[in-house]
Formats: structure tokens, sequence, C-alpha cells
């Protein structure tokens, strides 16, 4: 199967790179262009090579936390009643020293009424008020690529899903089925490194995670919901999701493994103009259902968590936005008795803060940004300061660090403490 | 009560059909909403393709390629506006949707589809370039009328000549612009901002007038910043009134799913 995509992967690579040979003559009309004007398909990609390098020793991970090269194509196609769609990825990653394909949507697109649209297939799905921060937003990321200096496009991870898409007066209501449950990826410590609380340590390669996966079609579904209306400048919505902890929460005393539990969701969020700039509040209960209130320690326990953030326009081309969020434990007195003798109790409540600062110089050619995650309870953070510029219209420069901190090497920004890496990267688009 | 009505209706029909009005009789007020209705609210909804090109200190040129959608919602008040991005490559995509409220900041979304995200913007500041072009926010959605304090300065036999001066100063980058807005089109053609020293920065200039189911229409524009020396070239294409469009293709739904009016 792999091969196959490849094979059709190197066809239209190579049918790319012998276009620009008879389009430089006929600058008016780019390979797009052609390619849409003979078959009615837009054609979009680019090719993208990036670097990266732990700057903290880590004795069991390798020094480069990124190599690789990417090539993405887009095929879009639109018909009378639908819209066809095909984003995908080949990539050679030096890190993991494998190939890789990555589907980013397979999509057909309708709408069977006035009132409803129907998207299947696999795409990239996102909600929610966060910036960087999610709570309704149950859909798949992928955090590794986040860390390790990737474009912000691969945190969100494509998966296969049935969204449809109710417009009824004033409300929206969309409903997403996923038939077989798909899960973040995660960091397990092939390629990141991480804290172990059984080896009481952060471990990397020499303890790589493994886990079990749902694996039954239908019967491991998920479902996700939104129901949204704008009040005036006010945009409110509610969620409900229905599925598992995205990343595995839980833990199998049988063989080591650890596993996805169930999990139900609850929230609401807000977001609305407020003193010349953008308001958003967001909550959710996170309904742990085999948690056994709190006692079973094999399962992370149910949760509140809580999101209010605030964006503004500091000056001409420069936006500043903070964030407070907050994890309460439920059922805290349970969880604190449950949690064997020798592994860490989190905390009843984690507080975190962010700050995000991005800065457009050079016509707007250049931004400089920096997104900081603190948590003042934790004591541990992460930071995320970046550059990017557009040499030309085609050419894109960008490179940053991932500075992750923590006093203690057991919580959520401390257990990657090191995975502190700067990466580059060149892209071309075309 | 009728017969109010039937000269009230009587003098409606006699102002819209009579082309020219002497100078004399129009008040800087008028000339000013005219100039606002020409160029800003034309027909009760419209679209174009947009080309622009941008060419930097050192002669290298940036290409911008979008479809704008804008929809009245009552003339001379709120309007809807859909950007959809077609170039370059890093924006493809992308939809920009503005509310244009008069009475309060207008409401902004960005629609990133990479990530399905859509992020809303803070639109405190208009005079900010608009996708790094010399054309500011303002330029596109248009300036609010009573923002500025209007004088006309001189009456030629093509244009009426109107000093503006900003009520807020403190607001904006200007300390005053004169506008040079055609008797026969009501269409500003040359717009020259003088910076706090009094002294000409910034040129907006149409160099091409075509008319679209009888609506004349600047297809053809420049935005030149003087002291930066770099300057934006503005071709409008494809341009209709009058289309139907529904006020729902700027909400949500549309930009995950752009509408049918902005495809090639």
């Amino acid at each position: 199967m792999l091969s196959r995509i490849f094979h059709i992967f190197a066809s239209i690579l190579i049918l790319l790179c012998l276009y620009p040979a008879s389009g430089l003559t006929d600058e008016s009309l780019s390979m797009a262009d052609r390619m849409y004007d003979a078959y009615g398909v837009e054609l979009f990609g680019f090719v993208d090579t990036r670097w990266g390098t732990r700057l903290v020793d880590d004795p069991n991970e390798k020094e480069m936390s990124l190599g690789e090269g990417r090539l993405q194509l887009e095929l879009n196609r639109y018909f009378d009643q639908f819209q066809l769609k095909f984003k995908g990825d080949i990539l050679g990653d030096a890190v993991l020293e494998k190939a890789d394909v990555d589907i980013r949507d397979f999509s057909l697109l309708f709408s069977p009424t006035d009132f409803m649209d129907v998207k299947l297939g696999r795409m990239v799905s996102t909600w929610g008020t966060g910036d960087l921060i999610f709570i309704n937003d149950m859909f798949p990321k992928d955090w590794q690529s986040f860390f390790i200096g990737r474009n912000d496009e691969y945190l969100k991870q494509a998966s296969n899903i049935i969204k449809g898409s109710f417009f009824l007066g004033e409300y929206a209501l969309d409903i997403v089925y996923t038939p077989l449950f798909q899960g973040s990826e995660y960091v397990s410590g092939e390629r990141l490194s991480y804290y172990n609380p059984l080896a009481g340590e952060i471990v990397g390669r020499n303890m790589i995670l493994e886990d079990t996966k749902p694996n039954r079609y239908f019967s491991d579904a998920e479902i996700a919901g939104r129901l949204s209306r704008r009040f005036g400048g006010v945009e409110a919505s509610l969620y409900g999701y229905s599925g598992f902890w995205q990343e595995p929460e839980g833990m199998d005393p049988a063989d080591g493994k650890v596993t996805y539990p169930r999990l139900n969701v609850w929230g609401a969020s807000a977001r609305m103009p407020l003193w010349g700039g953008i308001c958003n509040i967001e909550a959710g209960y996170y309904d742990s259902i085999q948690d056994d209130n709190g006692n079973n320690p094999l399962v992370r326990p149910s949760e509140y968590r809580f999101l209010a953030g605030f964006e503004q326009e500091l000056a001409q081309e420069m936006t500043g936005g903070v964030q407070y969020y907050l994890e309460a434990i439920n059922h805290y007195d349970n969880y604190e008795q449950a949690v064997p003798e020798g592994l860490h109790i989190r905390d009843e409540y984690r507080h975190m803060l962010t700050a995000r600062l991005t800065r457009l110089l050079m016509d707007q050619n250049l931004t400089l940004s920096v997104f900081i995650y603190y948590s003042p309870s934790d004591n541990d953070g992460y930071m995320r300061p970046k550059f990017s510029y557009k040499i030309t219209d085609n050419w894109l420069l960008d490179g940053g660090f991932n500075l992750f901190w923590g006093k203690d090497d057991y919580t959520f920004w401390g257990r990657f403490q090191n995975n502190t890496n700067g990466y580059m990267g060149v892209r071309y688009s075309f | 009560m009728k017969l109010k009505r039937i000269i009230l209706s009587t003098l409606f029909v006699i102002m819209m059909t009579t082309p020219l009005v002497h100078a004399e009789e129009l008040s800087v007020d008028d000339i000013i909403n005219r100039a606002n209705l020409a160029s800003y609210y034309a027909g009760d909804d419209g679209r174009a393709d947009v080309t622009m090109t941008i060419t930097d200190t050192q002669g290298r040129e940036r290409k911008r390629e979008f479809v704008i959608l804008r929809k009245d919602k009552e003339n001379g008040g709120e309007q809807l506006f859909f950007v959809y991005f077609k170039k370059p490559s890093d924006v493809r995509k992308m939809v920009f949707i503005v509310h244009k409220h008069l009475d309060r900041d207008d409401d902004r979304w960005l629609y990133l589809p990479a990530l399905d995200l859509v992020k809303r913007i803070a639109a405190s500041d208009k005079r900010t370039s608009f996708v790094g072009s010399n054309y500011l926010y303002e330029d596109v959605s248009g300036r609010r009328i009573d923002a500025d304090r209007h004088e006309l300065t001189q009456t030629t036999d093509q244009f009426y000549v109107l000093k503006n001066t900003p009520r807020q100063p403190g607001e904006v980058e200007f300390s005053s612009y004169t506008l040079w807005i055609d008797k026969a089109t009501f269409l500003p053609m040359k717009t020259v901002y003088l910076d706090k020293n009094g002294k000409e920065y910034r040129v907006v200039e149409a160099l091409e007038v075509q008319t679209f189911d009888g609506i004349p229409t600047v297809t053809v524009s420049t935005a030149t910043d003087l002291i930066a020396g770099t300057s934006t070239l503005a071709e409008f294409k494809s341009i209709h009134y009058n289309i139907g469009l529904k006020e729902d293709v700027f909400t949500e739904r549309y930009l995950r799913r752009p509408p049918r009016e902005v495809r090639r």
C-alpha cells in the first residue's frame, strides 16, 4: 500500500519537475493554471526541508531532533454538486530513519439540502476558542510535531470522519462521527524523552511507551457535537464528546501497556470583542468514566477545565495575547488516597498562563513571534520563539526554538525538559 | 398625506435621474456622501477578482490574488465582506470575513484552512497594511465619513477637490488628505495624504475606470508610499454587481466551504 502511494507521488513529482521547462516560456500561465485548464483540477503543493538539534544533552535520544524532507501535494476538483479534495505528504525522516506518508485530506464535500453540509473522508477538524490550548476540541493532535519545529499545521492530525453540519436559522449544529478512535500522537520516548512515573525518571528510547489502542470499528467510535449561535458580537457554543482520552491516560497492569480510557466531555465557550480586543472563555468537564470517582489509580481522574483569554493589537503590526488556564481534579480526596505509594500525587489545581506576542516587519514579510506556556503551580513552562521570512512569494525561511523547563521532572512541561531544541527550515511552494 | 408621498417620490425620481448636478447646488456633505456611495456601496452587492502587485524599493515584486465579495445591509450603512485568497501559496484558501459596522469596531474573522481554524481578529487599528500591500484596511472597506471634517477647496471642470482633516488626529498617521472627486461619477480619482509635518507621503490614484452593469468602477489603481519608495498596483477583474449574494455567505459555514461566487 505504502509503496503504491509512493509510486503515485513520485510520478506526480516527476511530472511537476518536467513541467516548468515549458512553463518558463510563458510566465502568465503557471503550472497550476495549466493543470486547471487541462483537467479542471487545482494543483498546489510545496517541498520543505527542516533540521533541528537538541540543545540539552539527553543520553537516551539522538542529538538531531528534526531532520526531514517533505513534499506536499494538494489536488482539488469542483463538480456541480460536490467538491473532491486530496492533500498528502510524503516524508523522509532522518531521525527515525524511515519514510512516511501522511494523508492530510482526502474528502468529499456536498450539500444534500440548503441547510446541511456533509463532509466525509479524512481531514483535519478544529473548534473551540483557545490559542494553542484545547478544551472542547477532542480531535487528534500531534504534539510531537509541534515540539520539534514542524509547521504549525502539523499540530492537527487528520482523521477519518463523517461530519454533518446543520444550519437552522440562527443556530449551527456540527456532528462529527469517527467510526474508529484514532487518538493523538503523543511523546512516547521514540523521538522525544519524557518522565516515566514507573521508572521515576526521564526516559527515552530506552523505554518507549507501548500502548493498546481501541481497535474495533463502530464500537470504539467517537462522536463529537457543537451547537453554536451568535448573539450580536458574541459567539456562543455548547459542546459534547463521547469517546476516549486522546492520549494514553490509563494503564493495564496485566501487560504494563498504556491504554486509552473512556471519556465524555461536556463544555461551553464564548468569544466576543471587548476593550478593542477579542476575549474568549471556555470551560469543560472531562468525565473519565472508568475513574470510579477518583478511586481507580490506573485511570486519569475526571477534571474540570477552564480557560479565559484576551488578545489585542498593541501597536501597528504587533499583537499580544494572554490566557489563563485551570485544570481541577474532581473527587480529589479519593484520587489522593488511591495513588499508589511512591508515585507522584498531582496537585488538585494546575494553573497555567500563556502569553503570545506577534510582530510583523518588512511589509509583513518577516514575522517574529513568541508563545509562552508557564505554570506557577507546577513551576514549569515551554517557550516558542520563532521567525519566518518570505524571501519571495515562493520561498519561505523559518526557524525557532522549543525551550522546556521545570523545577521537577514529573510535571507537565518539566517532563520534556531534556528536549529543548532549535530548528531551521526552508520551503518552496508552488 | 397621499399628496405628500407623491411629491416626495416625484422629487426622489427627479433627484435620481438628474445626471449632473451643478456644484453650487451640492453641499460638501452631499459630495462626500455620494463619493462614499460610489466607491464603496455600488449596487446592493458585488464581486471582483483582485490582483495586487507590490513593488519594493529594490524593484522586487510580490503578488496577492484574491476574490472579494461584498453585500450592503443598507446603502451607506453596515456591510459584509468576504475575501478569498488565491495567491501567494502561504495564504491560499484563507478566508477573511468582515462585518463592517459604523457605530462600533468591525467584526473580523480569519479562516486558516490547514488547521481548519476560525480565528477572530481584533479590529481596532484600521490603518494597518492590508496583506502587506500599500493599501490599508480602511482603503478596502472605507473610512467613516464622520471621522473627518470636509472642506471644498476647489471646483474644477472635472473635479471637486476636498480637504479632509481628522477629528481625532491622534488615531491616524496623517494630518490631512485631499480628495479629487470626479464630478460625473463621484469616484475619488486621487487622494494625497500629508504627514504630521504637512509633507506629502502617500498617494492613492485611480488609473482606469470602466462601467459594469451601468456602474462606473475603478478597475486599476495604485497606492504609493512616497517615503519608503514602495508601491502597489491593484487590478480588478470579473466585476459583477447585484449578483444576489445571500447574507449567510458571510458566515462561518462558507469559511469552510467557499461559495460558488469565489471560484474561477
